[in-house]
């Protein structure tokens, strides 16, 4: 039983690849391969699909577009979330816990609601097809998400530091960028974590509030598959850059995801 | 646990986070509340309706079709995620460069946008080029799911497993690291079956983190939207059409704002009232 039990990881593992493994795997071949004849290995492997990814505008000013919205998107959750939740983890004030799960609720709105007037706003305030109008909109979901994880985080952390600190003479200013927020490095790590994973694997909203300029690349994907028929190749190499970010990011945040998921409340 | 001082001034702490929020959640929430009681026949001429599209939407049955499919669709997955979840997460290794290997490429399928994971999945299941498809018809059995509701199903469920089973095994394991030592030398020497482990042990450790994974997995699977259109688009018929699916179709396919904007709200209560209890047990949970 026990032994057996230690091989249930590697087979799930397995296969949560598979998947991924068939998407790279189409990525190297070309579309008479893949229509033509089914292997579980490319027979000829062909680089002509991620070559014009990385030679053709349309497709690389994708990734460019995603990879901006997304990092503006983060360093705005964060800096507005990291004294939010400050405030609620050590002081009570008027309405504080009706303001924690109104900013909450906007987690649970489902996107699909808010994309018609969300076209209507950012066309209103001219910010429609830039980056920064996605980068907002996924503040929705983001700022409170951050608001969240940060709030578990700081709760963990002794008042006697912040205490400690007023004796020895520290501003507050001081004391939260020269302190607090070294101490809490890994709880900002890990929400700007996933202030990038949310706004990374969102579309609905990022494709409704974009057109030609600020087009996300998960966006340019779902109109090639659409326009020109089968490029399957093609889709599956864009795909497979997709991925990439995402395993780049996990990486340094292995650690503390598991926390992070939880909220900071383990 | 800290004793929380008060403090009005606070309030400045919290402002940029309202304004910011209340610019993308009041404004939309308001836009969408005026359509839900208004007629329009075009070039932005509304008529007052009152509660017409509300009736409209509760008596109509495509939205109970759809409202049907959705809880279908959440319970399922959440019975399958969630023991699934638990089970990985106990057979984890607890030290080691095994742990992280575990956790990065486990997280992995969490951080694919979600319209490559549809895609993926529909070249992975396609029953001519596909892997999965090839496989199951080789074993016999007839399995084409842009053309048959029940292998539809089968793999919209199958993608969901995939995409967030890991969001389970990583909280369930973040609960059970948090179990000192001590627990389990003291389990053993009363001699506890491995079950008893699990049942006064494990499981109470893991309550809280559990709540917050049925709590977050409710929220999104009754969201989804993305995953299953790029997969199958609804179809075969409206046999994967749910609730978001059937509320952009009615909305920016048919632009019948008024109904699809009653449903948006009719939607999103649904969605609040579920949350909110799972929110106020967490944090009855997490005052004791």
């Amino acid at each position: 039983m026990r032994t057996t039990a230690r091989f249930i990881p590697a087979i799930y593992i397995f296969l949560l690849m598979t998947p991924i493994y068939w998407l790279i795997n189409m990525s190297f071949k070309t579309t008479n391969e893949i229509l033509g004849t089914f292997s579980l290995w490319p027979n000829e492997v062909t680089f002509d699909n991620y070559i014009t990814i990385f030679t053709d505008p349309t497709w690389y000013n994708g990734y460019f577009n995603s990879l901006s919205y997304v990092t503006i998107n983060m360093l705005i959750s964060v800096s507005v979330a990291l004294p939010a939740a400050y405030a609620f983890s050590r002081y009570r004030f008027l309405g504080d816990k009706h303001l924690f799960f109104w900013l909450l609720t906007n987690r649970m709105a489902p996107p699909a609601v808010f994309a018609l007037p969300f076209f209507q706003l950012y066309s209103a305030v001219n910010l429609f097809d830039t980056p920064l109008a996605v980068a907002l909109a996924h503040c929705l979901f983001n700022i409170p998400l951050a608001v969240w994880i940060l709030e578990g985080f700081m709760s963990g952390i002794p008042k006697e530091l912040d205490e400690t600190a007023y004796v020895d003479g520290y501003s507050f200013p001081r004391f939260f960028v020269r302190i607090f927020v070294p101490t809490i490095a890994s709880g900002i790590g890990v929400a700007l974590f996933f202030c990038f994973m949310f706004s990374w694997v969102e579309l609905l909203l990022a494709k409704t509030l974009t057109s030609v300029a600020a087009k996300p690349i998960a966006a340019t994907m779902t109109r090639t598959a659409s326009s020109s028929g089968y490029e399957l190749g093609l889709l599956a190499a864009a795909g497979t850059l997709t991925i990439i970010p995402g395993a780049f990011v996990i990486y340094f945040v292995r650690n503390y995801i598991a926390k992070g998921f939880a909220l900071g409340r383990v | 646990m800290n004793k929380k001082i008060s403090n009005q001034k606070a309030w400045w702490f919290v402002a940029p986070v309202i304004v910011l929020v209340a610019f993308n959640a009041v404004i939309p929430l308001m836009t969408v509340v005026n359509y839900s009681v208004q007629e329009t026949f075009g070039n932005n001429v509304f008529f007052w309706e009152g509660v017409k599209w509300f009736e409209t939407v509760l008596n109509s049955e495509r939205f109970h079709a759809s409202l049907g499919r959705q809880m279908m669709f959440t319970s399922i997955i959440l019975l399958i995620e969630v023991p699934l979840g638990v089970a990985i997460a106990l057979t984890m290794p607890k030290k080691g460069v095994w742990v992280s290997v575990c956790l990065v490429f486990m997280a992995m399928p969490l951080l694919i946008p979600w319209n490559v994971v549809g895609a993926m999945w529909n070249i992975f299941a396609l029953p001519d080029i596909g892997l999965l498809g090839r496989a199951i018809n080789a074993l016999g059995i007839d399995y084409n799911f842009t053309s048959q509701p029940l292998s539809a199903w089968f793999t919209t469920i199958l993608m969901d497993v995939w995409h967030w089973t890991s969001l389970v095994v990583l909280l369930a394991y973040a609960g059970l690291s948090s179990i000192p030592d001590a627990y389990y030398q003291a389990a053993k020497i009363d001699g506890a079956k491995p079950w008893a482990v699990f049942r006064y042990i494990q499981l109470p450790k893991m309550k809280r983190v559990l709540t917050i994974a049925i709590l977050l997995r409710f929220m999104d699977s009754f969201m989804i939207y993305t995953e299953p259109f790029v997969l199958t688009g609804g179809g075969p018929g409206n046999t994967t059409t749910f609730l978001s699916i059937d509320l952009v179709k009615i909305a920016l396919g048919q632009f019948d704002l008024g109904p699809a904007a009653a449903m948006s709200l009719v939607y999103f209560l649904i969605v609040l009232l579920v949350s909110w209890l799972f929110y106020t047990l967490m944090m009855k949970d997490e005052a004791q």
